[in-house]
């Protein structure tokens, strides 16, 4: 028989049992899917913990300085100092600097007044460095640092003790006896810890140092290193800059200074991302044995019945090896239909939510599951016809 | 042993044969040692109680078995010393085996079943089409070529699986109670069809508890516990020539 025919064969042979042909590729479809699917809502999940982390702000560095220390020089935290820290050249792993004065002050609107935690003199790059998020209005540019515009940006709390229901974006406060306007409302970070962060008013550092601070040294620099794993790098080059702009001796057992990181977050989202791989590692195993089973059971209750059809062909003298690629033929075409549209089952599940986390489906989970779901419908489609094709007629045709 | 010129090769020639289930104690002697001849064109009965081996001779016959000991000759051809492909041929080509149970391949029409032979000899689809339609008609059936087996009477189911035993034209016919699960009306159908192809030269060789239907047959061999105990002889074989 040529190979044409033993196909048409296999074909009808798939076609004969439409129930059970159904029930093997819905087997293998399930499997392929499930070990897709779980492994990108893993995935998904690890990215948002991932997200959430890099909200924190893992990024930014905060230079502290008045801490005395006697290089007889000055060590205070100046302008010269933020110019310093901005050269491309010596901190390449800097991507901002922002200068930061704070003042606690009351705030006042018509007759409503608040004392707000902290009113912070910055410069514009502060936002993205401590992940404040402008939600409605506007924050300030350069150009009002450059004028010393007497503009604010109030954090959520600040900007509902003050205002209550009013929309405060347009509106004009009082700061210490000087009139602001309100630009812009941050969105809400929610409570870290004893501070409240999103009880703050954010103005341009000339107008805060004018009207209220003086033009004195900052109280702490806000640094954004380029990326999480440049953070290292970036301290080093602070240091450096530092140390050569406060004349601290090589080797000082003291600075004058102090680098504060996000080191122990940094930890925490290097522990994090192992732990995630350990489980999706444990999920896509699960996964696929529990496909494997499902695809073995549905391959295995249908022996009985393809194991005499197999001694009946014998019995008519079909010689072992046609018998043997027709069955190899039909158990590769239910694989890969069922692998095919398990992977298209995955692929338009995936674009729902599940359980609230976007799935982001793993190239390697697809080739995984494919590989491994289709290996097993190919060696439970054709091994138990191969054992039964080289039984003698009379033991298939028995078998039970 | 065989005279030149007026005796035929005997189509099956069985020495001592012996076939035995299981091990030492528990061990069932199915054949104890069973000999004879069929010669080409005769129409053998066997017969024996439920366990005396019947069932067990027949499957060797067939090449669907083989003994534990003894030898088997098919058309002078000793079948131990045939390997696999060599079986798969003869059961193609030489024997045609119906089984009491029908053993009709579930879901596919009876054409497609009768076919089969045809198909594992490698004839193209065409031929094999007429020639399965050919031997469909030949036990009536020529109507019911598109039904599936489960949509046929047992006697129907019956007369496709002998239309698929002699549709690749074998000399040797071999029948394990084909009306064992029949009504009288379809053993009948089905007992004609085998006499006609006995009337046209073909061996066959039969098992049955019914004495109506070893009636038909020319000669019966009884089978005991394994060993037979006669071998009564009442038509002369039909005269060959029919079939080569
Ligand atoms: N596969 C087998 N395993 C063990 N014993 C068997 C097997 N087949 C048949 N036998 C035994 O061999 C004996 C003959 O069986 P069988 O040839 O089927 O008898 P019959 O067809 O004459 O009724 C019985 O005792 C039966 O139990
Ligand atoms: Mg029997």
């Amino acid at each position: 028989m040529s190979f044409f025919e033993i196909f048409g064969f296999a074909l009808r042979g798939v076609a004969a049992n439409k129930l059970r042909s159904g029930l093997t590729v819905l087997g293998i479809l399930i499997g392929v899917a499930a070990v897709i699917l779980l492994v990108a809502v893993g995935t998904g999940s690890a990215k948002q913990v991932e997200d959430s982390l890099a909200a924190l702000g893992t990024n930014t560095l905060t230079v502290q300085g008045g801490r005395g220390g006697d290089t007889g020089y000055r060590t205070d935290l100046t302008l010269d100092i933020v110019k310093a820290l901005q050269d491309k050249e010596s901190a390449p792993d800097v991507k901002s600097v922002s200068p930061v004065v704070t003042s606690a002050q009351t705030l006042t609107f018509g007759d409503a007044s608040y004392d707000v935690n902290s009113v912070i003199g910055t410069y514009p790059s502060y936002f993205a460095a401590s992940n404040s998020v402008v939600a409605s209005g506007s924050g300030f540019t350069e150009e009002d640092v450059d004028q010393a515009a007497r503009v604010v940006v109030l954090g959520p709390t600040t900007a509902e003790e003050l205002f209550g229901t009013v929309d405060p974006v347009g509106q004009r406060i009082g700061i210490a006896g000087q009139i602001y306007s309100v630009i812009g409302v941050l969105a809400k970070k929610g409570s870290t810890g004893f501070n409240d962060p999103d009880d703050v008013a954010i103005a341009p550092l000339p107008a805060v140092q004018r009207s209220l601070t003086g033009y004195g040294p900052v109280s702490s620099i806000t640094i954004e290193a380029a990326s999480a794993d440049a953070v290292a790098a970036a301290k080093a080059e602070i240091t450096a800059i530092l140390n050569a702009k406060m004349h601290v001796a090589d080797g000082a057992s003291s600075t004058p200074y102090q680098i504060r990181d996000a080191s122990q977050l940094l930890e925490t989202r290097t522990a994090t991302a192992e732990t995630f791989t350990v489980l999706l590692g444990a999920v896509a195993g699960i996964s696929l044995v529990v496909g494997g089973i499902g695809i073995t059971n549905i391959m295995m209750v249908s022996v009985t019945e393809r194991t005499r059809e197999i001694g009946i062909r014998k019995a008519l003298g079909a010689p072992r090896r046609v018998i043997l690629t027709q069955f190899l033929i039909e158990a590769t075409l239910l694989s890969l239909a069922g692998g095919g549209l398990g992977v298209a089952a995955a692929l338009i599940g995936a674009n729902f939510e599940i359980v609230g986390i976007k799935p982001v489906v793993m190239p390697d989970s697809v080739a995984l599951a494919l590989g491994v779901c289709v290996a097993i419908g190919l060696f439970f489609g054709s091994y138990p016809a191969s054992r039964a094709a080289g039984l003698r007629p009379i033991d298939a045709l028995r078998y039970e | 042993m065989t005279a030149p010129g007026r005796e035929q090769r005997p189509v099956l020639d069985v020495v001592d044969l012996v076939k035995t289930y299981g091990e030492g104690e528990t061990a069932v002697h199915a054949l104890a040692g069973v000999s004879l001849t069929v010669a080409p064109g005769d129409y053998v009965a066997i017969m024996g109680s439920s366990g005396s081996g019947k069932s067990t001779l027949m499957n060797i016959l067939g090449c669907l078995d083989v003994p534990t000991s003894g030898t088997y000759r098919l058309d002078g051809v000793d079948v131990s010393e045939l390997n696999e492909s060599q079986l798969a041929l003869v059961r193609n080509r030489r024997i045609g085996f119906v089984f009491q149970s029908f053993n009709l391949i579930a879901r596919t029409s009876a054409l497609a079943n009768v076919e089969l032979p045809l198909a594992y000899a490698g004839i193209k689809p065409a031929v094999r089409r007429e020639q399965a339609l050919a031997a469909l008609d030949m036990v009536g059936l020529a109507n019911r070529a598109d039904h599936d087996p489960n949509q046929l009477s047992g006697g129907q189911q019956q007369r496709v699986a002998v239309a698929r035993a002699l549709v690749s034209q074998p000399a040797l016919l071999l029948a394990d109670e084909p009306t064992g699960n029949l009504d009288s009306r379809s053993t009948r159908d089905v007992l004609s069809i085998l006499d006609g192809l006995n009337a046209q030269g073909r061996t066959i060789v039969l098992i049955t508890h019914e004495d109506e239907v070893a009636a038909h047959a020319h000669r019966t061999i009884r089978l005991v516990d394994g060993l037979v105990v006669s071998d009564v002889r009442r038509r002369d074989i039909t005269p060959v020539g029919v079939m080569a």
